[in-house]
């Protein structure tokens, strides 16, 4: 295999491929199934017209189903939810939809005042004294805020509850290695983290004690107990917390958090092949100087008018990035301001009923799940909108059947939880209606009667 | 005026000692340079610091500059103050405006600092 327009020489392939010790090319891809190793370009059909192609193409993504054709109840960090039309009318104008960051910032006044805006309505819904524009997402917030800690404690170690999202612990324990964090997970009693446990795991050496509230099981934690737990022992309180909830749970700043961080992608951000998503971070104002990314503030030019500037900006990408804190150097700006048109059209009272509705609806189905037999609620305690449910079928095949009746009716929990592997998680809000959560209790009914009539 | 009693470095340190304690702080000079100071980032108590070693960070208005021990020993005390008001370094530097104090210094790193003249010569005062 030569082409012309690779670069390399015969010579050089035969020293890359002694580097990595194998003889041939055929070696090298001897992992790759044969039939496809012999593909040749005969294979490709010939030259369609534009119109074919379309209609190709169309019939293929035809084959695809989107959750908007399903009643689905799919948490765990990412949510289908409504978006008021005017997020993406707003977020379509070329003004907004081109700019990749502000290079030039006081040049975009526009994009500034948005993302001082994103940062005063998250510092306002978490309870903190400011937030930055935005980070990749809520997994990556996570390290970059037990970085924080570090820094702020000059101690290396870091208490994870273990009822936080299992890939955003994965995220955190990748990017702990090149730092040199130690994370240590605290151990959960009936989906709740164990108090006593934790106290013992909570020596001087700690820098943050970070829990998730709602945790990814739905549990609603008292989040005061755990902040003097973490404050008892000099360390910072990091709270994770999904901001669809906290127009009715109290803000983690009203509990002692020192941090708070999130996905923000429920505020108008669509659930698209998992990306991209746009995190959150907020803190207190005496740790605004260890805040990574950007934070912008309001400020009069020189003919006092009202203008934006960014106020902190990053040394990652600027000046000394030998001394940068963090890796990231861009917030998530498109998004952020889905996040923010969105907030703003849905306003306070919005941000309420969405929370009010969800959790309302979600203890509807709950309870309603609970009367099916054989159906019960793993974990005990108090949840938001999303619950732990023990299933007397197999949870593959229940999940299989209930797709089949059109209900994507939750995420196994086997994957991450080995000993939940007969339960699943659910999650309700706003776009489940009652009717979808009466269909969804009948027919988890109706496989349970068909289940009970084939074991005769 | 430059105070006599301390050594200087290149960099704009300068360094009080006083038995076998070193106060570290920044001169009037780099402090006006520098213009308001609006953070300083501070070395934990207990670190050793070699001589010539990096050992926090002062930001203003103008630019963000390392600071540098002029002498080597252990850091005894921090000047936690100027978290709140990093304004003393430019109302004070000599004074209140202090940053670190190392215990056990050698005096014999100071061999090579700059006296008060030489540190004049050096700022064209």
């Amino acid at each position: 295999m030569s082409f012309s327009y690779l670069p390399h020489t015969e010579a050089e392939r035969a020293e890359m491929l002694e580097a990595i010790g194998v003889a041939s090319m055929d070696d090298l891809y001897q992992g790759v199934p044969e039939r496809l190793r012999d593909f040749s370009l005969e294979a490709i059909p010939t030259a369609k017209s534009e119109l074919e192609v379309t209609r190709l193409l169309t019939d293929l993504a035809g084959e695809n189903r989107s959750a908007n054709q399903f009643a689905s109840f799919l948490g765990a960090g990412a949510q289908r939810r409504f978006s008021p039309s005017a997020v993406d009318w707003i977020l379509h104008r070329s003004e907004f939809l081109t700019a990749y960051t502000p290079y030039q910032p006081e040049v975009s006044q526009g994009t500034l005042q948005v993302i001082y805006e994103f940062q005063t309505m998250i510092a306002q819904l978490t309870g903190m004294d400011l937030a930055n524009a935005s980070m990749y997402d809520g997994s990556t917030a996570t390290p970059e805020a037990a970085f924080m800690a570090m820094r702020v404690t000059k101690r290396n170690k870091v208490v994870v509850a273990s009822s936080v999202h299992p890939e955003y612990r994965e995220v955190l324990s990748s990017y702990a290695v090149g730092p040199g964090l130690q994370v240590v997970q605290a151990p959960l009693s009936g989906g709740f983290i164990d108090r006593d446990r934790l106290r013992a795991l909570m020596t001087d050496e700690v820098a943050g004690l970070i829990v998730q509230v709602p945790s990814f099981f739905g549990g609603v934690e008292e989040g005061r107990e755990l902040a003097e737990i973490a404050h008892a022992a000099g360390a910072l309180f990091i709270v994770i917390a999904d901001p669809t909830t906290l127009g009715v749970l109290e803000a983690p700043g009203a509990y002692g958090a020192d941090i708070v961080i999130g996905e923000a992608q429920a505020f108008g951000n669509p659930v698209s092949f998992g990306g991209p998503y746009v995190g959150y971070m907020a803190c207190r104002d005496k740790l605004s100087r260890q805040l990574p990314g950007r934070i912008v503030g309001a400020t009069v030019d020189s003919r006092g008018q009202r203008c934006f500037t960014l106020t902190l900006q990053t040394r990652e990408q600027h000046i000394r990035r030998e001394k940068a804190t963090s890796n990231i150097c861009s917030n998530q700006a498109l998004n952020a301001l889905a996040a923010t048109v969105y907030m703003e059209v849905m306003g306070k009272e919005g941000i309420f009923e969405l929370g009010n509705v969800s959790i309302q609806r979600a203890h509807a189905l709950a309870a309603a799940i609970c009367e099916v037999p054989g159906f019960s609620l793993a974990l005990p305690g108090p949840f938001f909108n999303e619950f732990v449910v023990r299933s007397p079928l197999p949870v593959p095949e229940l999940l299989g059947k209930l797709r089949e009746e059109g209900i994507l009716g939750g995420i196994a929990l086997s994957g991450w939880y080995p000993e939940l592997s007969d339960c699943y998680l659910v999650s309700v809000n706003e776009l489940n209606t009652p009717a979808d959560l009466d269909r969804y209790v009948a027919t988890l009914k109706a496989l349970t009667a068909s289940a009970a009539v084939g074991a005769r | 005026m430059i105070p006599q009693d301390l050594k200087y470095t290149k960099s704009h340190e300068y360094v009080r000692l006083s038995g076998d304690e070193a106060t570290i702080g920044i001169t009037d000079f780099a402090a006006e340079q520098l213009g308001d100071v609006v953070f300083v980032e501070l070395p934990e108590v207990g670190r050793v610091l070699k001589k010539g070693e990096s050992f926090g960070v002062i930001e203003s208005v103008k630019a963000v500059s390392d600071l540098y021990s002029p002498i080597g020993g252990t850091v005894v005390a921090i000047n936690e103050s100027l978290n709140d008001e990093p304004s003393a370094i430019n109302e004070d530097g000599y004074g209140d405006g202090w940053i670190i104090k190392l215990q056990a210094a050698s005096e014999a790193d100071l061999a090579d600092a700059l006296t008060p003249e030489q540190y004049q010569a050096l700022i064209g005062a």
